[in-house]
């Protein structure tokens, strides 16, 4: 479907499709991972066919989210590079905890929290695949030592325990910043939601539309697809 | 046997239910005096037959511990050590390895699957195979090195101290084999009561003088018992644990951790709430519309205009007027 | 056993040597753990290696392999010298009083009469002087030198701590630490029991090992006592019973000896068996030995056993050889004098030496029978395994059948254990498949072979014709039958002096006493004269009640002979009667009778003063020091080398070996010399495993898979070896590869001045069964037999040791 216009493109199809897959996994990873971890949970196990399955399939849907990621990690990465203006969008963190957004500086694609998200996720999934790695027994309980894994697998809950932290962080900001969703389900927001969020970003994409380069503007004579 | 109607079971593993602590049960133990053991292995024979399993013929090492290590066909296991004392004599330490069914078992605490492992009154501690999801963490649990993961059927398997035979009043099966009282099975204190008569008399008319009773208070006591003529270095039996506890990498990750971490999740979600409800939502106003769309629809139409200075600093912005 | 396997709980010293109690008597040890516990025993062990018995023992020596006559004679000797002897025991119950014969010498290794010409000795100087009537002569004074005692002592003088040391690589001090704990049992309230197997017996001599044991517990008054005694472990369940039973081919059953070609007429055999007491008033309980024959006789042929043709002596064998051993028939079949084997319960080509000479013995044959539960190598033995058995089956020509049997399991029947307990046993399933009584295939097999000798006669048909087969089913006897005939029955009713009627005609015996050299009783083994009486089976008996708490339970099983579990007990008391140790009492006289927890071994209404001695099997009535002319090498026990030894012996190094020990000459031309062979092999078995069986079953082969030889940490050094590396071992006779285990358990031994290295190679594998494969220790063992019952020399070898490569097949550890 075309962005109609009056819109921006912000995620193409795959990128909508990677981000969810990811989430999916994410969200399930999250469900069994925790109820091996509380007992009050365990019954998050009937959601993957019992404790067999769930242990089963965790180690899976991890490996499916550190390639789903790691592809994100590639296609996202020149955006989420830090930038000088980064230090001062953090300076005026209270206005945009406070949703004072005309008092924060203009921010490009990413604003640098969704950049930690960014870089917080790909570093802590990278030690939940090799602790995770450490404990999948079924594989590989010869390569480590049990004081390895036992030291392996209190890494691995704990990176956890932060990862679910910033999944709570990302999935409320994406409910609070109201008009975001629509990013990932058709792809577009509209221009107003660009201008008050990510108006360098929407500048840019003006200034290439204006030149007649491709660029993420509907309607433009010359629409990307990919995001650059 | 396993439910918590019958009142045996007094711990269950990944449960926050408290069992029945009615029933006043006499502890068990299964003593194994290894001063007066052979190392016949009829105990691991009878442990193959009882149990019904058979390891695959292996092949030999240089040693007669066969096979080389517990595994989940292999529930004990006589591992033998050739060690020389300081007076340059030669002492062949032969001890039986199997689970010591510690009163504060690893393995229990370590299990996410409820009810799959579990505490009966007795102080036997034993895995209930419908339960086990054969994650492995009662491996990582225990302070003894006990617990064994299959990789036929995925499930972690150890020494049942023959619970099936002990509730109708039996003594486990490597008990029954044992051809000189090696193995002893009664109630804790008679076994205790008669460990220290043995100790005494290593002591005294044997020349051991660090004879003693293995019963490791690290783990709160065990319900499997050694005597060793040298309690002072239960290493030289094959690495038995000098003070064995439960690994403080295991008690952080079951024990504070968990309670610390659903606090800062929760507050997480919490304070979330309550942003939103301060706050409330982050919305796009009609300001942003029209200023993004003449935003767009200006450099679209190829007037470029030039870059707006810096801002200032934050304190100082002002929302941006649209541009003339 | 003289004692029984309960009985060791009372011991004060259990000594281990020449046998591995724990490690293949796993069950029976809880006997020697009890003694330790309850009696604060000290157990002892001597033994090559550093064994399972040793991990629990409270003192350990080591010993070269065959050199236990060096050892124990020198303990003789730290006795003597040290006076730590049981006097008065001594000086009553044995013939250290007695005066030997003038003639009787030992000088540079041999005794006196020895006949070079024809290897053996002229043992007529090796008796006790008689006096007019016919009496042996005795010096209670023991003054004279030609008392027995006297003679020993000069005899064991040589054997000094040094010597000892010298010979055995025991050095001195763990010598003499043995001979106190030994020694330290003297008192008459202390016993010693000795515990050995076929690490005695497996010698060129094995009987003497025994033997010196035996002085040495008679010195220290331990044989008749609780907790003393000379136990023989048996190593299978029922191997008592084979022996017990005769199946040795000189033997017939209770120890009868079957006759000789010097004896054709009956009267030659009897004249020799009077047994006429040598000391005035003795029992000789052995002046019974017709009543016994005779009854034998009547229940091998029935009423064709009769006065006029002297109970049918004529029918049966007699020997021209001492002995149709093993050894013998492979010799035989190798030089095609045998051509016709039945293995029954036997696997020869794992059990008998030299496994290369046994699998060519067997491919001579026109036909081999193996009866046996399992796939034994010997019913597969003309198959090629490559280097396990490098067998041509396209050059064999032996037609091999394999008769199934069941396992004793699947029947009902009797074991005799070491304790020489009869227990019956009840059938717990039936038999697989084809598998069948060995009881079964014999009587159809007779029954057959009796067909063909009535049908066409045969060069002597008689014993076949006439042997009495009265079993209620002729193709089917029952083991019940069997048994019933064993104890005996009356033929005509059996009066006593009185004339009243004790037994009617066909009751079964109450026990031998009612045995009758006039043919009105049967009974096929007198010695088992007793189990199954008109009460009914007493194997059966299970009742464990123990009065006195002695471990004497007289009502379980039945004992041969006559329920007696203490052999010698009378001798567990002092002259008077009274107990030696009242603490631990069998029998004792109680003013009218000998009474007590046990059988009394003695006549119920003798009193003690009445001059009888103890030992009422013998003429003399008291155990021999000196053995008179019974063993072969000489009335006192004297140390040889193995045949194969790393040093002459430095006693007598031109007489080094048993000279009257059995070697054939093909045989000694393969014997090793310690310039090529430098390195000493023994061999034994291993818990784990029980010989060639239990590789068939999953959990011992689990329990221990693979073949292996146990070598010194020091050895491993010298060659190479590394731990579970592969090794060749070697003698002129053929090679072995396998894994070694590098263990501290084996030392090397200073032996004569300079290191032997002594290497352990245990028993069990072989081609067949569920275990690796490997190629038995048998394959490197020699065939020399023993000089009194032709047991192989397995204990005491000499190889050479390599380190090799895997061989191609070898599995992936």
């Amino acid at each position: 479907m075309r962005p109609p216009p009056g819109t921006v493109l912000r995620y193409p199809p795959f990128s909508r499709f990677n981000h969810w897959v990811t989430a999916v996994c994410m969200v399930l990873l999250v469900m069994s991972g925790l109820a091996f971890f509380y007992p009050w949970l365990y019954w998050l196990t009937v959601f993957f066919g019992g404790g067999q399955m769930a242990r089963a399939t965790h180690p899976w849907i991890g490996v499916v989210l550190f390639i789903s990621y790691a592809i994100m990690v590639v296609r996202f990465f020149r955006h989420n590079l830090p930038h000088r203006d980064d230090l001062r969008w953090l300076r005026a963190l209270g206005h945009v905890a406070s949703g004072r957004e005309e008092l924060v500086p203009e921010v490009g694609r990413y604003n640098p929290g969704q950049k930690f998200v960014y870089w917080a996720n790909a570093f802590l999934i990278l030690i939940l695949l090799v602790t995770g790695i450490i404990i999948w027994d079924w594989y590989f309980y010869n390569w480590t030592t049990i004081e390895q894994k036992r030291v392996a697998v209190l890494i691995h809950s704990i990176a956890a325990f932060f990862t679910i932290l910033v999944l709570i962080l990302h999935v409320y900001s994406a409910i609070w910043v109201r008009g975001t969703m629509p990013a990932m389900t058709r792809g577009y927001v509209p221009v107003g939601w660009v201008y008050r969020h990510h108006r360098k970003w929407l500048r840019q994409e003006a200034e290439l539309a204006a030149q007649g380069k491709p660029s993420a503007i509907a309607g433009a004579p010359a629409v990307r697809t990919d995001p650059r | 046997m396993t439910d918590l109607q019958s009142l045996n079971v007094i711990r269950i593993s990944a449960s926050d239910a408290n069992p029945p602590q009615l029933r006043q049960n006499v502890e068990v133990a299964k003593l194994i005096d290894v001063t007066r053991c052979i190392g016949c292995k009829a105990c691991q024979s009878a442990c193959m037959e009882w149990n019904d399993y058979r390891p695959p013929v292996g092949y030999f090492n240089g040693t007669y511990t066969n096979p080389h290590d517990l595994s989940h066909d292999q529930f004990t296991l006589m591992r033998f050590d050739e060690w020389v004392n300081d007076e340059g004599d030669l002492e062949w330490l032969i001890r039986k390895d199997g689970c010591m069914h510690c009163t504060d078992p690893g393995c229990l605490k370590a299990c996410p699957a409820p009810g799959a492992i579990v505490q009966y009154s007795n102080g036997i501690v034993d895995f209930i195979e419908e339960n086990c999801i054969g994650c492995g963490y009662c491996v990582k649990g225990c302070p003894f090195n006990i617990p064994r993961y299959s990789p036929v059927d995925k499930r972690a398997y150890k020494c049942t101290l023959c619970s099936d035979r002990v509730s109708y009043g039996l003594e486990p099966a490597c008990i029954k084999a044992c051809p000189t009282g090696a193995l002893l099975f009664g109630s804790k204190a008679d076994m205790t009561d008669v460990a220290n008569g043995r100790v005494e008399e290593l002591r005294g008319q044997r020349g051991f003088p660090n004879a003693g009773l293995y019963d490791p208070p690290g783990v709160g006591g065990t319900h499997v018992m050694y005597v060793l003529h040298h309690a002072d270095k239960p290493e030289i039996y094959s690495n038995l644990p000098k003070d064995p506890h439960i690994s403080w990498l295991v008690q952080v990750w079951k024990g504070a951790y968990k309670p610390l971490a659903v606090a800062a999740m929760g507050l997480a979600i919490v304070g979330s709430f309550i942003h939103a409800v301060i706050y409330g939502p982050n919305e796009v106003d009609p300001h942003d519309v029209e200023a993004g769309r003449r935003m767009v629809d200006r450099r679209s139409r190829g007037v470029i205009p030039p870059r707006p200075p810096e801002p200032p600093p934050v304190s100082h912005v002002k929302p941006e007027e649209p541009v003339k | 056993m003289t004692n029984t396997w309960g009985d060791i709980r009372n011991a004060d010293v259990v000594l281990v040597m020449g046998g591995n109690t724990a490690e293949a008597h796993p069950v029976g040890f809880k006997w020697v753990i009890e003694a330790k516990i309850h009696n604060n025993a000290k157990l002892v062990v001597v033994d090559p290696r550093f064994n399972r018995t040793a991990s629990v023992a409270d003192f350990y020596a080591p010993i070269r392999p065959g050199t236990d006559i060096a050892f124990l004679s020198g303990v003789i000797r730290y006795l003597l010298s040290n006076n730590t002897i049981q006097h008065e025991y001594v000086k009553a119950f044995t013939n250290a009083s007695f005066l030997v014969d003038e003639k009787f010498g030992f000088q540079d290794g041999l005794f006196s009469g020895w006949m070079e010409d024809r290897g053996d000795y002229d043992r007529s100087s090796w008796v006790y002087q008689r006096d007019d009537q016919g009496f042996a002569k005795v010096d209670e004074t023991l003054q004279n030198p030609r008392c027995v005692i006297n003679l020993m002592r000069q005899h064991v003088d040589r054997y000094t701590p040094e010597m000892v040391a010298r010979i055995c690589g025991t050095p001195a001090d763990k010598f003499l630490k043995v001979c106190e704990l030994i020694a330290s049992t003297a008192s008459p309230t202390r016993a010693m029991t000795s515990a050995y197997a076929l690490g005695w017996t497996q010698h060129s001599v094995g009987s003497q090992n025994i033997r010196t044991m035996a002085m040495i517990q008679l010195l220290l008054g331990n044989i008749g006592a609780a907790g003393g005694g000379v136990q023989a472990l048996r190593g299978h369940s029922n191997i008592q019973g084979l022996t017990d039973i005769g199946l040795l081919s000189n033997q017939m059953p209770g120890y009868l000896v079957l006759p000789k070609d010097i004896e054709p007429a009956f009267d030659d055999y009897m004249k020799s068996r009077q047994f006429k007491p040598l000391r005035p008033n003795q029992v000789s309980y052995l002046s019974n030995y017709k009543k016994f024959f005779v009854s034998f006789q009547k229940a091998y042929f029935g009423a064709a056993a009769k006065a006029e043709n002297n109970w049918a002596y004529d029918w049966l064998p007699k020997l021209d050889v001492p002995l149709y051993d093993a050894l013998k028939a492979f010799e035989m079949m190798n030089d095609g004098q045998m051509n016709g084997y039945i293995c029954q319960g036997f696997n020869a080509i794992q059990a008998i030496p030299n496994k290369k000479k046994v699998r060519d013995g067997l491919s001579r044959l026109k036909y081999l029978v193996v009866m046996d539960p399992l796939h034994t190598e010997t019913a597969h033995f003309w198959e090629n395994h490559g280097d396990l058995n490098p067998a041509d089956p396209a050059k064999i020509q032996t037609e091999v059948f394999l008769l199934p049997t069941n396992c004793f399991a699947e029947e009902n029947g009797t074991l005799v254990n070491s304790s020489r307990w009869l227990q019956w046993h009840w059938k717990a399933q039936e038999p697989p498949a084809e598998a069948q009584p060995d009881i079964w295939i014999m009587a159809q097999l007779f029954q057959k072979i009796r067909q063909l000798y009535q049908k066409e006669g045969g060069a002597f048909p008689d014993p076949i014709l006439n042997l009495d087969w009265s079993y209620l089913d002729p193709m089917d006897p029952q083991p019940e039958e069997l048994s019933k005939e064993m104890n005996g029955r009356a033929l005509d009713d059996l009066k006593d002096a009185n004339g009243n009627i004790i037994l009617k005609a066909g009751q079964q015996l109450d026990g031998f006493a009612q045995l009758r050299d006039d043919g009105s009783t049967m009974s096929a083994c007198w010695i088992y004269s007793g189990s199954w009486t008109e009460k009914g089976n007493q194997m059966g008996r299970r009742d464990p009640a123990d009065p006195g708490d002695r471990g004497i339970s007289p009502n379980w099983a039945w004992s041969w002979p006559a329920n007696r579990r203490i052999m010698y007990n009378r001798a567990g008391c002092d002259p008077q009667g009274k107990p030696w140790n009242p603490e631990r009492a069998l029998i004792w006289w109680d003013g009218k009778q000998w009474t007590g927890l046990d059988v009394p071994d003695f006549p119920p209404t003798i009193k003690p003063d009445s001059g009888v001695g103890p030992f009422i099997m013998l003429p003399e009535g008291v155990s021999r020091l000196f053995s008179v002319d019974q063993m072969r090498e000489g009335p006192f026990p004297e140390h040889y080398e193995p045949f194969e030894s790393p040093v002459r012996n430095v006693l007598h190094p031109n007489v080094s070996n048993n000279p009257v020990a059995r070697v054939f000459p093909d045989d000694r031309k393969e014997f090793g010399k310690a310039d090529k062979f430098p390195i000493v092999a023994t061999t034994y078995r291993l818990t784990e495993q029980f010989h060639y069986w239990t590789k068939h079953a999953h959990i011992n082969a689990v329990l221990q898979p693979e073949e292996f030889i146990e070598i010194s940490e020091e050895l491993a050094k010298e060659k190479g070896i590394g731990q579970a590396d592969w090794i060749r071992v070697w003698s002129d006779r053929n090679s072995v590869v396998c894994k070694a285990y590098v263990t501290k358990r084996l030392k090397p031994m200073k032996v004569d001045g300079r290191m032997v290295h002594v290497i352990g190679f245990p028993i069990h594998w072989g081609f067949t069964g569920l275990a690796r494969k490997g190629y038995g220790a048998n394959t490197l063992t020699p065939v020399v037999g023993d000089g009194n019952t032709e047991t192989p020399e397995y204990k005491a070898f000499l190889v050479n040791v390599e380190k090799t490569s895997p061989p191609a097949n070898a599995p992936v550890a």
